[in-house]
């Protein structure tokens, strides 16, 4: 069937923010959908919150709404759109959820809106537990005995038949949010009211347990004439138990006989069938009873989603964009195959290699948090390898996950350990213990217990992971010990002295043979170096000299198992025969990206990547991109001429540039991973394009950058470095407290924390530095109550413009990647932007930045500091180019190649009329009992904007965007800290003003009752009850003010907090917060929402 | 571990690990795609004179389970995988890979490119090769080569005549636990009540077929290939059937003769080879493809239907129309128009023809699955209904 001319212009929905469920593989999507759209000649309408998206690129979409994706605001774009049709299958939960409510609120039928891709009924079958068991009881397929219950009563009598244990799971919400696994009473009651809280509409499934059976996916396809495809069947390597997301996962499966297979596969055809999705990608997930075949059905998502972007990555099969096409009517027999052009969509891919995805956490950074892992996800990002076997593909994976883990290295002690050593008794029982414990660190605790001998059988009772995968990690557990076994018997033998280990292992035959066989295992160089108890480098040498012929070749991505001939270069690295990498002698450059996604660390970073391949591209230069993160545009296979789907560590991407050999690698646009191979890549002879990584050393070594700063004659908080305890004090003392500290060895703000005093300072030295080598400790004045302002600047070398500079609403000493920020400033005064605006073009000067440059400043009664330079892309690079329109990162990459900024036409930034508030968002509902108050570390996992033509409105857009909505009316509680009373007197005044009911608790309200106002007393938790959280949990109050000084009272009111958090009541932790929140309210009163498209902000 | 030698025709050859039964082994080299199946391949009596390489890298994980064969025995001159499980891992399973190739004394190798001999046999064509574990060998990789050389070619070659039965036999057994053919609601469609005889050509038969054929009814009768016309017009069945097989339809000549007897007197249905030598009766000419369709995922276009079906393929040779015919969409034979009701979407390839007086359906793939998708199970309902109306 040929496309569909009835439909002229298209709503698509993103995801929004990147929470954790939700996060680039949305962007990828939606950007493939998008694109599709527009070449079949539609005209797409999008809406999408977060600023770091490809897809709200304004050349992406006819009209791009970067406005809070609410029922509210996609009805009004329906109104002023009038759009044909809506497709909202790819953006996750959030699209889903939104279309939903449009539907039910008449909202479609009202502007005559057709859904495509998956109608109501499709998306409802779907997503209601109730309706979903009972269509697949009426297609004779099993799901897990359950029942949906709406209190807790109903919970207590059905876990009479489930017995424990027991699942519990909220209806309606993102990748698995509020979900448990209770193993006692007592658990399961905490579950049944956490889940009866989180769920939108206050229902929840209790579910037999599955735990330890097998996990399967499948990615399954249908168009219009009801074919059929499944993309890619996965397996789970940690059985039931474990989220998908947080799982290890491997494509294809590998367990499974055909007859299983088919017998999932017809299942699968029939779910895409009965739930009616039909058009476009569906995911359904299948557990499997090791003991018996048993089949049961756990779930099906009518829409792309994580596990398609996975599986389209892992095939080279497009599924959001051939999606997007069977919307608008074409049939899977229409659509080409891109990658062997002969060949059509309506195919299943078959593939010649393993792919094994890693999940990524980060309980590091969240004190308080429970790292073990349940049915709810946790995890932040995720890496991908591929390789020819598990073995090569999984140890792939293990480094790509950047966690200075280059293999399965021993968490015990062990990596030279073999069978017959001595071995403390206790060893193996504290390795027993943690095989036990479902924690990320699984995998590498098993190979430990392999290594001490504890048996598969005695593994698998403990963990499940199928024998099959316990049997490949006892391989190259095997392996190793292999390696190490030669390494001894050739220490043995050697005479000559000055023969080390590694040469001896590496001219000897049988040696030499080993290192062969590891190499095609997977094994790193650093992970050789371990074992051969040398360096990484010398094992590179000495591969070079003795094992020439046994080079890294790269294979093709080709869906098909090499029977066609592939015609796109997706490449990964093996160690075969042949190398199809074809590398051409144009001008070309490398981009390196960011690798798994992390906190601190994510899609901002990946949107810059894909726009240095972009700029290159209208240059005519050739890209080359290396990332390991399937959910990234970075990595479509389209995005540029040649993509390696890599390891983003030493090793392999100096393979690459040996078979590549570009004109340069671009470095500053990945964030702190391609950061780090600076140097590496700058000594292996390979040009950094842009900023020199001397500059980028001068901004980043503590004592060059106070040259530096020096220098310029610029101020920076006075600073000291400690090696101990006593030493700390004294530096403390001399800056003066409060100070900023944390070890030097971290980034990120891990570890930092603000200290008040020498008390506090030493029971941080105690508490954090474990170790001598983790000194020396940084120790920074913090500016207390000063403003932070943020800047990005691209300069060519010569020119500086400076682009944007972003007035933070929290105070300086909250991490920058965690505090709301206003573009343009919203109360800095001309002159002292004019300062900060001078100083950095001088530093851009004075480090001879080719690229971008961000730099950090901290205003303090109007004296200004530096608080970091950073001269590479920002996190805030997308959000500053929409709201200014000019694409800073294209821009960058075209000076980075020679370009000037004159004539690329930018020396000076538009002058702009609106006002953009970029906000955070933080996954503190789905981490376990941590503290949701901002400080030095960061801790978001994404951001949104709101824009509009004043600073009110724009913040509070950007607080419905990040999923809070402020109240028009209503109770405040607030309860702060002394030196924020005065601050809140403001506050108090303007809200009562606008008819707001203020409580607080008694020193707040008594220091506000002298001053006039009219506020009720409230009791604190340990002031005896009703008591603030009694009031909250009740609902009583509409917004809550909570700041807190020291540590003591972090406690004491971390009550308060999280249940303000569990309630989505609006809450604020710093005064700055709540004064931008009533300017929103007062501005929300004065008037009503607007919105408009980006592009009507920046009229071309 | 024990080293082993793959040497092709044109010289090429590759070191690997010995795998299952310790000796030499030739024939043509084949790849086949498909992720899973492997020890329905290895008893597809279609591989007969052939080696077959698997492009997916595990193979063994799941073991070998008896109900999972598709013959009396394997068939498959020898194995070529990138790497054989040393553990599997199924509820079913009751041996290993390699235990199962020793058993069958099928010489295998391991940890060889697969890619690499996939891409080299794609560009260059379907060839002879020699596996050897080099231990029970003198000779050096040139007298692999050159042995490889002197294998005969597949072609015209009865290969039939070496893996049909020696004398006819009934089958009784249906899918079971397995069932392909589903209907909307999830249930097995019940068996009809109302049996057909069924006589089905043993050209090297999967057991898939006869299951297939049962779940719809049929009291199957398996026969020779050799059997004549008038043998099996005096068992008076419903129905016949004309299975798969290996190699080319020109070396199975005999049985057109007798095949062109019993087109028009009773529904016939052809799978494969099956197709390929009613093909030839009909009066088409056969082909070989340059390296065959050998795996579990290739589309076919319904072309009555347009609808897309992914099936399951294993043959070298293939029959065509002629550009007249195919221009007109359709074919004169001597028992009334065919036409082409299945094309390949990968190329073209014709994949399914039926008769529009002659109560006769082909298709070169194979809707019995096992290994690969139930897509094309609808097909042995036609088969049915082509004998029920037949009768009425």
């Amino acid at each position: 069937m040929p496309k569909r001319n009835d439909l002229r212009r298209i709503l698509l929905i993103g995801s929004g923010p990147i929470v954790i469920g939700q996060a680039c593989e949305f962007d990828y999507s939606g950007t493939q959908a998008c694109k599709t759209l527009k070449q079949e000649g539609y005209e797409v309408v999008l809406i999408n919150s977060n600023p770091a998206t490809i897809m709200t690129d304004p050349e992406l979409a006819d009209r791009t709404y970067i406005e809070p994706i609410t029922v509210e605001v996609v009805e009004r774009i329906l109104e002023e759109e009038r759009p044909d049709a809506l497709l909202p299958t790819m953006g996750g939960q959030t699209a889903l959820n939104v279309t939903m409510s449009l539907q039910e609120r008449g909202a479609l039928e009202k502007y005559n809106v057709q859904l495509i891709g998956a109608n109501y009924e499709a998306i409802n079958k779907a997503e209601d537990r109730d309706a979903f068991k009972r269509a697949m009881d009426n297609i004779g397929l099993a799901t897990p005995t359950s029942r949906l219950i709406r209190n807790r009563e109903d919970a207590m009598n059905f876990l009479e038949i489930v017995g424990f244990p027991a699942i519990v799971r909220p209806s309606f919400t993102l990748g698995g949010a509020g979900g448990n696994i209770a193993y006692n009473r007592e658990e399961f009651e905490r579950d049944v009211d956490w889940a009866l809280l989180t769920s939108p509409v206050g229902e929840a499934l209790i579910e037999r347990s599955l735990i330890g059976w097998k996990e399967y996916e499948l990615e399954v396809m249908r168009d219009l004439n009801d074919n059929v495809v499944i993309v890619c069947p996965i397996e789970n390597f940690d059985a039931m138990g474990i989220h998908t997301g947080d799982s290890i996962t491997v494509a294809p499966a590998m367990t499974l006989t055909d007859k299983e297979y088919q017998r999932m596969r017809d299942a699968a055809i029939r779910i895409i069938q009965e739930i009616g999705v039909e058009t476009g990608g569906s995911n359904i997930q299948f557990a499997l009873n090791p003991e018996n075949g048993e089949m049961i059905v756990i779930e099906m998502n009518p829409r792309v989603s994580r596990s398609s972007a996975l599986a389209s990555k892992a095939t080279g099969f497009p599924i959001a964009k051939i999606a997007a096409k069977l919307a608008v009517g074409y049939t899977l027999d229409e659509i080409a195959n891109d990658i062997t052009k002969v060949t059509q969509a309506s195919f299943e891919p078959t593939i010649d290699y393993v792919v094994v995805k890693i999940p990524r956490f980060a309980f590091e950074k969240f004190h308080g948090s429970n790292p073990t892992l349940t049915t709810q996800m946790k995890s932040v990002g995720e890496a991908m390898a591929l390789g020819r076997t598990f073995k090569e593909a999984f140890q792939k994976a293990l480094r790509s996950l950047e966690t200075d883990r280059c293999g399965l290295i021993s968490l015990s002690g062990l990596d030279h350990y073999l069978p017959g050593d001595d071995l403390s008794p206790s060893i193996p029982e504290h390795i027993r213990t943690a095989i036990r414990t479902v924690h990320p660190d699984r995998p590498w605790h098993i190979a430990d217990g392999l290594r001490t001998g504890i048996s598969k059988d005695e593994i698998f009772a403990a963990t499940h992971v199928d024998p099959w995968f316990l049997d490949q990690i006892e391989e190259l557990v095997l392996f190793e010990q292999r390696l190490l076994s030669q390494a001894r018997a050739c220490a043995g033998e050697k005479t000559d002295e000055s023969v080390t280990i590694p040469d001896a292992v590496f001219n000897d035959p049988d040696g030499l043979e080993l290192l062969k066989e590891a190499k095609r295992l997977g094994f790193s160089d650093q992970r050789l170096a371990q074992l051969l108890d040398t360096t990484a480098a010398t094992v590179r040498t000495l591969r070079r000299v003795h094992l020439p012929s046994s080079r890294v070749t790269y294979s093709r991505v080709d869906t098909c198992a090499a029977e066609f001939e592939a015609f796109t270069p997706y490449l990964y690295s093996t160690y075969g025969r042949e190398c199809e990498a074809r590398p051409t002698h144009q001008e070309k450059v490398v981009i390196l990206g960011g690798g798994p996604n992390r906190i601190g660390q994510g899609i901002e970073f990946d949107y810059c990547c894909v726009h240095a391949t972009l700029a290159l591209r209208e240059l005519g230069i050739e890209t080359i991109m290396v990332n390991c993160n399937p959910e990234t545009v970075s990595t479509d296979y389209d995005t540029s001429d040649r993509l390696y789907f890599e390891p983003l560590v030493e090793e392999d991407v100096l393979n690459i540039m040996e078979v590549e050999r570009p004109m340069g690698v671009v470095v500053q646009f990945g964030g702190q991973t391609p950061l780090k191979l600076a140097l590496p890549l700058a000594r292996a002879g390979i040009p950094i394009l842009g900023t020199s990584p001397d500059a980028i050393d001068r901004a980043e070594d503590r004592e060059r950058f106070s040259a530096l700063i020096t220098t310029l004659g610029l101020r920076q908080p006075r600073n000291g470095a400690a090696r101990s305890g006593d030493e700390a004090s004294a530096v403390a003392s001399r800056i003066g407290y409060p100070v900023i500290v944390r070890p030097s060895y971290v980034l990120g703000g891990r570890a930092m924390q603000i200290v008040y005093d020498e008390p506090s300072l030493r029971s941080y030295v105690e508490n954090t530095v474990m170790t001598a080598d983790q000194f020396p400790l940084l120790i920074d004045q913090y500016l207390t109550d000063a403003i932070e302002v943020d800047v990005d600047a691209v300069s060519d070398g010569a020119e500086v413009v400076v682009a944007g500079i972003m007035e933070h609403v929290e105070e300086a000493g909250i991490h920058s990647g965690d505090s709301a920020c206003s573009l343009p400033p919203h109360s800095l005064t001309p002159e002292l932007i004019d300062r900060i605006r001078t100083q950095t073009v001088a530093l851009a000067r004075e480090l001879q930045v080719v690229g971008l440059m961000n730099v950090q400043f901290a205003v303090q009664e109007n004296e200004v500091s530096i608080l970091e330079v950073n001269p590479r892309a920002s996190r805030t690079v997308p959000f500053v180019s929409k709201t200014i329109g000019v694409p800073l990162a294209k821009l960058a990459m075209k000076a980075m190649v020679g370009h000037s900024l004159r004539d690329l036409n930018f020396t000076e930034v538009p002058v702009v009329r609106h006002i953009a508030v970029k906000e955070s968002v933080f996954p503190f509902t789905k981490l376990g009992n941590v503290d949701v108050l901002l400080g030095p570390e960061m801790r978001s996992t994404g951001e949104v904007m709101g824009i509009d033509q004043d600073f009110g409105w724009a913040f509070a857009k950007s607080q419905a965007a990040a999923g809070l909505s402020l109240p028009h009316m209503g109770t405040i509680i607030m309860s702060v800290r002394d030196g924020d009373k005065a601050g809140t007197v403001n506050v108090a005044e303007r809200l009562q003003a606008l008819g707001f009911k203020l409580q607080a608790t008694r020193g707040t309200a008594a220091y506000l009752l002298e001053r006039g106002l009219n506020v009720e007393p409230v009791n604190k938790v340990k002031e005896g009850r009703p008591h603030l959280v009694d009031h909250i949990k009740n609902r009583q109050a509409q917004l809550v003010v909570n700041t807190v000084g020291t540590a003591s009272s972090h406690h004491d009111s971390l009550p308060i907090r999280r249940e303000a958090l569990q309630q989505n009541i609006p809450y604020f932790t710093t005064i700055q917060g709540i004064q931008a929140a009533v300017t929103a309210i007062e501005a929300m009163r004065k008037s009503s929402l607007t919105i408009k498209p980006l592009q009507d902000y920046h009229p071309t | 571990m024990k080293k082993a030698i793959l040497a092709l025709a044109d010289g090429t050859v590759l070191e690997g690990r010995a795998l299952g039964f310790e000796g030499e082994a030739s024939g043509e080299v084949v790849f086949n795609t498909a992720m899973t199946g492997y020890q329905e391949i290895l008893t597809d009596p279609s591989y007969k004179g052939q080696m077959v390489l698997m492009t997916c890298p595990h193979i063994g994980n799941y073991g070998i389970s008896p109900e999972d064969n598709e013959s009396r025995q394997t068939w498959t001159e020898g194995f070529i995988v990138t790497e054989a499980a040393r553990r599997p891992s199924n509820w079913r399973s009751e041996l290993s890979l390699h235990e199962y190739l020793v058993h069958h004394r099928i010489v295998g190798i391991e940890g060889i490119d697969t890619r690499y001999l996939t891409r080299h046999l794609r560009t260059h064509g379907s060839q002879a090769g020699v596996i050897s574990h080099v231990a029970s060998v003198n000779g050096s990789p040139d007298d692999l080569v050159a042995k490889a050389n002197a294998l005969p070619s597949i072609s015209k070659q009865d290969l039939v005549g070496t893996v049909t039965c020696a004398s006819a036999y009934q089958w009784k057994e249906g899918t079971g636990d397995w069932p392909q053919r589903l209907n909307a609601k999830g249930q097995v469609n019940p068996t009809p009540t109302k049996q057909f005889q069924v006589v089905v050509y043993d050209f090297g038969v999967k057991k898939n077929i006869l299951r297939r054929l049962v779940d719809e009814g049929c009291a199957v009768t398996v026969v020779p290939a050799s059997t004549t016309a008038e043998t099996v017009r005096a068992m008076n069945p419903d129905g016949v059937f004309l299975s798969n097989g290996p190699g080319d339809p020109e070396g199975a000549s005999y049985a057109v003769r007798h095949i062109q007897d019993l087109i028009g007197w009773r529904p016939v249905m052809g799978i494969c080879l099956g197709h390929q030598i009613l093909g030839l009766a009909l009066g088409l000419s056969s082909y070989k493809l340059k390296f065959g369709h050998h795996g579990a995922n290739h589309p076919v276009l319904d072309l009555r239907s347009r609808k897309v079906e992914i099936t399951s393929q294993n043959h070298n040779f293939a029959v065509r129309l002629s550009s007249a015919e195919q221009a007109n969409g359709l074919l004169e034979t001597p028992w009334g128009p065919f036409e082409p009701t299945h094309v390949s979407l990968n190329d073209d390839c014709l994949e399914g023809l039926v008769g529009k007086a002659a109560p006769v359906l082909s298709v070169q793939y194979h809707p019995e699955a096992s290994p690969g998708p139930h897509d094309s199970s609808y097909l042995f309902s036609q088969f049915r209904a082509m004998m029920e109306q037949a009768h009425a």
